[in-house]
């Protein structure tokens, strides 16, 4: 009698630890680098808005298929009456980690910092006039003019706590000139479903899930954070199951992970496409053998290059089947996608050879073409396999091969013939690739035409864009403008990136468009 | 001996001037940290205005003399990429790059020693061959290989040791954090500290080896042979002891060497130390702290020589400048 007891109570210890570790799982996530700054609105960059998003919140979020999804706002709309007004309406009963409650008032606190002079997230709200708490749940959005798609840009912009914020003097963004550090870079205070416990930056950082978040309790109560920099002990990491999660996975290692017993990869395509640009305009290149004009910018040689790239090859040999080859410099997310834009034509080097001829270039000419070789997944591979297609129409191409932190450089001050470059559109709309790729450059538009197409029709129609409150007749503009794009041949792309998580098999996380998971979405067989 | 210090930490002044001068030139080449900073939406005006704002438009020797005159207080500034000041950041990392380098030395002297000294006595030996053609594998392999062949014996196939980073550590003080007192953090240096041996252990094992078959080929070991002396005696008491004075300054140089070059042994073993901070900063041209850090190296190696300079005075009358007799 008595062991039956001391069994049984032995069974419901035992199975009563069984619940709680069944409930309490940590998940070890592994990816290349740190987050920059725990400062919400001080960099705009993917890998530090990811590990943000698990701490702050924003009013809208986007979800794995790239649709806007409410999250401290609970509804948005255009103001009755008023066109340039966006109303959001918040979620309440919201409180922040350090117990504040959320209002209007941060929504106000946060927009204003956002937008203040050394917030790199400005440039998001620069449509913004002002913004005003209308009551205590309900904000309004005063824009400069009608602005139909202003959601699109407030998917990670978080809200800080006002109170909170301004007893350690964070009403303005970390000044780098000043040479001091905000009191923001290292703590924080979110409404977000983790809270942070330990934060030691490039080497480990450990979010607790928060028992009063509003949304349904996560799976994952623990996350540990760890940046590993090199792409062979990341992997070798997760092999050792000492991580459970790594986020970059280098392309050549898919296949043998995937093929590994207890580890699984999930691919989807990432939000951004990968293209070649050339210079356009009518001054002679800086690296050829034609001196007295552009080749470029005839535009029979870049249909010949258009048709001689051979997008499939460079997604089979280069990418390991790793890309969605593509001839429209816009991701499918997009809005403005179509499948008629999307479709190439077939490789045909005798066509290719014909239009050099016929452009005046039946010998060919010589080009420089910078690369980067640390910036996207096998960006240096896919520039060497198009100098060998270029080739086969007599385009003798030079690759000068260099670090992102060399390429940018030259990119940003157009010191360059002939280059590759990626382009995320987090707007998810047509608009945001044209203001920054295709309008002549301006101050204020086209900082990456680094190409100079100009023509000034489209840029009165890319302008228009910004304030058409019509939506059909909006789409019906931004299809013009891709067709005189494509007809154009602005752009040489060649495929959509994607992006690959491997992870512990018994777990699922789904790949995010923006290469944003949110840990929250995982759950555990 | 007075005159003599000052005269080389004159030296040694100039030595760190020229290195700051150097880096300083040399960053205008590795890249534009505004590139780094701003978002992909920035306008071209928005650039221009930190480029202001950072006093990147200032003539060059005007940066120069602006960033001496702060190191010399001991501010290097805030990071571009982590935001915190970067002489902080330097101290927080160091704990972990010393610890790493000590023992690695450790490793590689008794290692060294003791195999160049079973080579040198028993050179005909099938083991002295194998160990002699192992210490060829030490010295031609890249680090990074090494490294990653560890990992993958130890970490993912037999799972003995981990593959990153430096586990639990403790603090000391409030400003050391040691890996030395806890379990995890002992297991997780020994991949990288072997990795970060091998080159010097194999080198000052060959190097014990040669200086040791010179030795034991003078007249003085013949002398005290034919005295009858024990083998213990004449090995370790006598030619051990005449080999380790060229063994003591390569160990001495190579010391600044291994905190230098822990770079890519910090890099693969994800270890936290100021190399893999370097690293990562420069991906971003992260100028301050670059900046910093060769600063840092050029002072390591500059007060490394001195010391080792003033043991050769004080250890050889010869080299005293200007003869002995001034000598004070």
């Amino acid at each position: 009698m008595r062991t039956t007891l001391t069994g049984i109570v032995a069974g419901l210890l035992a199975s009563s630890m069984l619940v709680s570790a069944a409930s309490a799982e940590t998940l070890r996530w592994a990816r290349q680098s740190d987050a920059l700054t725990l400062d919400p609105h001080s960099q705009n960059q993917g890998v530090t808005h990811t590990f943000n998003h698990h701490i702050y919140e924003t009013l809208l979020d986007r979800d794995v298929e790239g649709a806007l999804q409410p999250r401290l706002a609970t509804d948005w709309y255009v103001k009755e009456g008023d066109d340039t007004v966006w109303v959001f309406e918040l979620r309440e009963g919201v409180t922040f980690h350090g117990g504040e409650e959320f209002t209007a008032e941060d929504v106000v606190f946060s927009i204003e910092r956002a937008k203040s002079e050394n917030s790199n997230m400005r440039q998001l709200h620069a449509d913004v006039a002002s913004v005003t708490a209308v009551d205590d749940y309900t904000v309004e959005f005063q824009m400069n003019g009608p602005s139909p798609l202003y959601p699109n840009n407030v998917t990670n912009t978080f809200i800080m706590d006002k109170g909170w914020s301004e007893e350690h003097d964070l009403q303005s963004v970390q000044d780098f000139g000043a040479g001091e550090e905000n009191y923001s870079v290292r703590n924080t205070n979110g409404t977000g479903p983790y809270v942070l416990t330990e934060r030691d930056p490039d080497v480990r950082s450990v979010l607790n899930v928060n028992e009063n978040w509003w949304g349904e309790a996560p799976a994952v109560t623990e996350i540990i954070y760890t940046p590993i920099a090199d792409n062979a002990t990341r992997v070798a990491a997760l092999l050792s199951g000492e991580v459970d999660l790594v986020q970059d996975v280098p392309v050549q290692d898919i296949e043998r992970l995937a093929g590994t017993a207890g580890v699984k990869v999930e691919t989807g395509p990432e939000n951004r496409t990968i293209y070649f640009g050339y210079a356009m305009d009518d001054e002679p290149l800086i690296s050829s053998n034609i001196t007295d004009e552009n080749p470029f910018a005839n535009p029979l040689v870049r249909e010949a290059m258009n048709i001689v790239v051979d997008r499939d090859a460079i997604r089979q040999v280069v990418m390991r089947g790793q890309s969605i080859p593509t001839c429209v410099n816009m991701p499918p997310f997009v809005s403005g996608w179509t499948e008629e834009l999307d479709a190439c034509p077939p490789v045909d080097v005798e066509r290719a050879r014909e239009l050099m001829a016929e452009a005046g270039y039946a010998d060919g000419f010589s080009v420089t073409l910078d690369t980067p070789n640390d910036r996207y997944v096998n960006d240096e591979a896919i520039s060497q396999a198009v100098v060998g297609m270029l080739g086969q129409i007599g385009i003798d191409v030079t690759l000068a091969s260099r670090p992102v932190a060399q390429h940018s450089p030259l990119i940003l001050n157009n010191e360059t013939d002939f280059y590759l470059l990626g382009w995320g559109v987090p707007t998810f709309d047509s608009a945001y690739i044209f203001n920054d790729l295709v309008h002549t450059k301006t101050d204020d538009y086209g900082t990456y035409n680094i190409g100079l197409y100009s023509n000034p029709e489209l840029d009165a129609k890319i302008v228009s864009l910004g304030t058409m409150t019509d939506l059909e007749a909006r789409d019906q503009v931004v299809a013009e403008i891709w067709e005189q794009v494509q007809e154009d041949h602005v752009f040489l792309t060649v495929h959509v990136q994607m992006l690959a998580y491997a992870m512990r098999d018994d777990m699922t996380l789904a790949v995010h468009p923006e290469n944003q998971p949110n840990m929250t979405t995982i759950t555990f067989e | 001996m007075l005159a003599f210090i000052i005269k080389r930490l004159g030296q040694s002044v100039l030595v760190m001037l020229v290195v700051a001068l150097i880096s300083f030139i040399m960053f205008r080449y590795v890249g534009d940290p505004v590139a780094s900073l701003v978002s992909q939406e920035a306008t071209m005006a928005d650039q221009a205005q930190l480029r202001e704002r950072l006093g990147l438009n200032d003539p060059v020797h005007e940066q120069f003399f602006r960033f001496l005159g702060n190191a010399v207080q001991g501010q290097f500034g805030i990071s571009y990429r982590l935001q915190t000041p970067v002489s902080e950041l330097i101290l927080s990392r160091l704990p972990a790059t010393l610890e790493l380098a000590f023992t690695s030395v450790v490793i590689a002297l008794t290692l060294g020693i003791l195999l160049g000294v079973f080579t040198a006595l028993n050179p005909k030996s099938w083991a002295s061959a194998g160990i002699m053609a192992f210490s060829l594998v030490g010295v031609s392999l890249p680090t990074f290989l090494i490294g990653i062949g560890l990992i993958y014996i130890f970490a993912v196939e037999l799972q003995w040791l981990p593959s990153f980073g430096r586990g639990q550590v403790v603090s000391l003080g409030g400003w050391w954090r040691t890996g030395f007192l806890t379990e995890s953090g002992l297991r997780s240096i020994i991949l990288p500290a072997i990795t970060l041996s091998l080159f010097q252990m194999t080198l000052i094992m060959r190097l014990v080896r040669a200086e040791m078959m010179e030795v034991l080929r003078q007249d003085y070991i013949k002398f005290a042979r034919a005295r009858g002396l024990s083998k213990r005696a004449i090995n370790f008491g006598h030619a051990l002891k005449n080999t380790l004075v060229p063994v003591i300054t390569i160990t001495g140089l190579q010391l600044g060497s291994v905190i230098a070059f822990a770079i890519i042994t910090e890099t693969v073993f994800q270890w936290p130390g100021v190399g893999s901070l370097f690293v990562n900063s420069v991906a971003v041209v992260d100028v301050p702290v670059m900046a910093a850090y060769l600063m840092f190296i050029a002072f390591v190696f500059v007060v490394i020589n001195l010391i080792v300079d003033i043991l050769y005075y004080i250890v050889d009358p010869r080299l005293r400048v200007g003869g002995s007799a001034r000598g004070t």
